[in-house]
């Protein structure tokens, strides 16, 4: 690469671009089609997340969580309501721990479908796009039926959940895993062995092992560069560490570890795990039990601060909480994993061709309304 | 390692460097901002440390005239974590940066400056992240005042009670 020079083109990638999943604008310096550099420029979805939380009572900052990371919204709340639990030493019972996983899991099967078909769409296939969107509408209704929203859910709340499952709920899920599961293979025919799409991805924009963890890439992202790292199994919250579930990482299969195809698979194959720990869930689902029953009178956690990270779709979800015993928050930070994953595009990217730089943004799946808050 | 070791290695490196209090605190450990980047480079290098990733950066406006940035660290050899925490006077907040160390951190430190204001010294690219270039103020100060008109358009202030 880089034979051809010419002068050094500015070229300005979005605010408004279809294939930057939200509202971001890229700077590219190309050399001819190569990029030289890139400088990321974001911030036009920033909803003072932050600022709010210092004037919101702790309940009321569930429904934001849920608006940062709009595509994994039942993780956003595991990972805050786990956070101010562990400050007030409170235990939930063991039917809502199982419902609190069967969500997340859901959840982030509903994420990946997401993150794939745009990932897909990105890279020019459109039809696998539709397919999983119509997949992952099934995951939205079983959400629906149990608390009445589709994506901003104010599902999981400190102590207990906002509903008991409805009736039926259980049947449903079974129905939908019993459908879903073979249609993973076909995706898997229809885009991720597809010759079009390895050639697209293999072999592009490898991050070594090394360098995501000093740019703080998390979650699907890290593990697809080879490192075997995931919270739900080394700092297990809840109760994962009753499943039996693997970690799938990057191998390599099809051009180097770390490349776009590998961080392709690596969701492709977690949504099976996720699929096995919904089932075991199932099973195990005290159906006796109040959701309620552990809630608190009143939410005010004592003086002190905690960080608690806890595995979202997009990596390690981090809240960090300061509370002065008063009923809100003195500072609430979200450490998104999206927001480090963008800030590793330019280590990543630079010296790949423009089309190359598309499908490194889609296979690092980021959503915007994390990464500004 | 638990912190107490973590922080006895420090001592030993940067006896001046640690805040000492009456009861040492056991979950994290309060520094001076002045050897900040040496520290942070003998955090990462360390073999009995290899604190390799650096998990968050959180300003916090202390409302005394003080601000701090707290860094929670993690090492993905040993999994061991600790937590930094280094205050700085509100009318000269200067942290070295960290952002040669633990890439990560660029982002992070210009998203703590775009906040609270506070310059790291050896930052390669200092400049607002989420806010844009010409905003005024530092948002998440305590004592922050939202600006009048912005580009001619007038910022609506706060509304007192809900509606």
């Amino acid at each position: 690469m880089g034979i051809v020079h010419g002068e050094e083109m500015v070229l300005n990638i979005g605010p408004q671009h279809p294939s930057t999943h939200g509202v971001l604008r890229l700077k590219v310096h190309t050399d001819g089609e190569v990029v030289s550099k890139i400088i990321p420029y974001i911030g036009y979805l920033h909803r003072c997340f932050e600022k709010h939380c210092e004037n919101l009572s702790y309940e009321q900052i569930i429904p934001f969580t849920d608006r940062c990371d709009y595509i994994g919204s039942m993780n956003n709340n595991f990972g805050y309501v786990v956070a101010v639990e562990e400050m007030m030493d409170i235990q939930v019972s063991e039917k809502v721990e199982h419902i609190r996983v069967i969500m997340a899991e859901l959840n982030r099967i509903a994420s990946h479908l997401l993150a794939l078909g745009t990932f897909g769409m990105d890279v020019g296939a459109f039809t696998p796009f539709l397919y999983m969107f119509r997949d992952r509408e099934r995951i939205l209704d079983l959400f629906e039926i149990t608390c009445g929203a589709r994506l901003l859910y104010n599902y999981m709340w400190v102590g207990g959940l906002s509903h008991d499952l409805p009736v039926g709920f259980v049947e449903k899920v079974y129905k939908f895993l019993d459908y879903f599961e073979p249609q993973l293979k076909e995706y898997n025919d229809l885009l991720m062995y597809n010759k079009i799409f390895i050639e697209r991805t293999a072999d592009v924009g490898v991050l070594p092992p090394e360098v995501a963890v000093n740019y703080g890439v998390t979650g699907p992202n890290l593990r697809a560069s080879g490192i075997k790292w995931d919270l739900r199994k080394n700092e297990s919250y809840s109760i994962y560490d009753s499943f039996s579930f693997e970690v799938p990482v990057g191998k390599g299969q099809m051009g180097t570890i770390g490349d776009c195809w590998d961080r392709y698979w690596v969701r492709a194959e977690e949504m099976k795990e996720s699929i096995g720990i919904v089932r075991q869930a199932l099973k195990t689902l005290p159906v006796e039990g109040d959701v309620h029953e552990a809630m608190p009178k009143k939410i005010r956690p004592p003086k002190g601060s905690i960080y608690k990270r806890t595995e979202s779709p997009r990596g390690d979800l981090g809240f960090y909480i300061i509370s002065d015993g008063s009923p809100s928050p003195t500072r609430v930070k979200l450490r998104s994993p999206a927001f480090t994953a963008l800030g590793a595009l330019s280590a990543i990217a630079e010296g790949w061709m423009i089309s190359d730089v598309i499908a490194i943004l889609g296979s690092l799946d980021i959503v915007l309304g994390e990464i500004d808050r | 390692m638990n912190p107490e070791n973590i922080l006895n290695i420090l001592r030993e490196r940067f006896p001046r460097s640690v805040v000492e209090m009456e009861e040492m605190p056991d979950n994290y450990i309060p520094l001076l901002p002045d050897n900040w980047f040496e520290i942070a480079t003998l955090l990462q290098e360390n073999p009995d440390l290899q604190f390799d990733s650096l998990q968050c950066v959180t300003g916090i406006d202390l409302a005394e005239d003080l601000l701090e940035v707290r860094y929670n660290l993690h090492s993905m050899v040993h999994l061991h974590k600790i937590e930094i925490r280094i205050s700085v006077p509100k009318d000269k907040p200067k942290i070295p940066s960290v952002e040669k160390i633990w890439r990560v951190g660029d982002w992070f430190e210009r998203e703590t400056y775009d906040m609270y204001g506070i310059v790291f010294d050896g930052h390669r690219d200092h400049r607002r992240i989420l806010l844009p270039d010409d905003w005024e103020g530092w948002p998440l100060r305590k004592d922050y005042e939202t600006q009048e008109t912005y580009h001619g358009i007038v910022v609506p202030k706060v509304k007192e009670e809900w509606e």
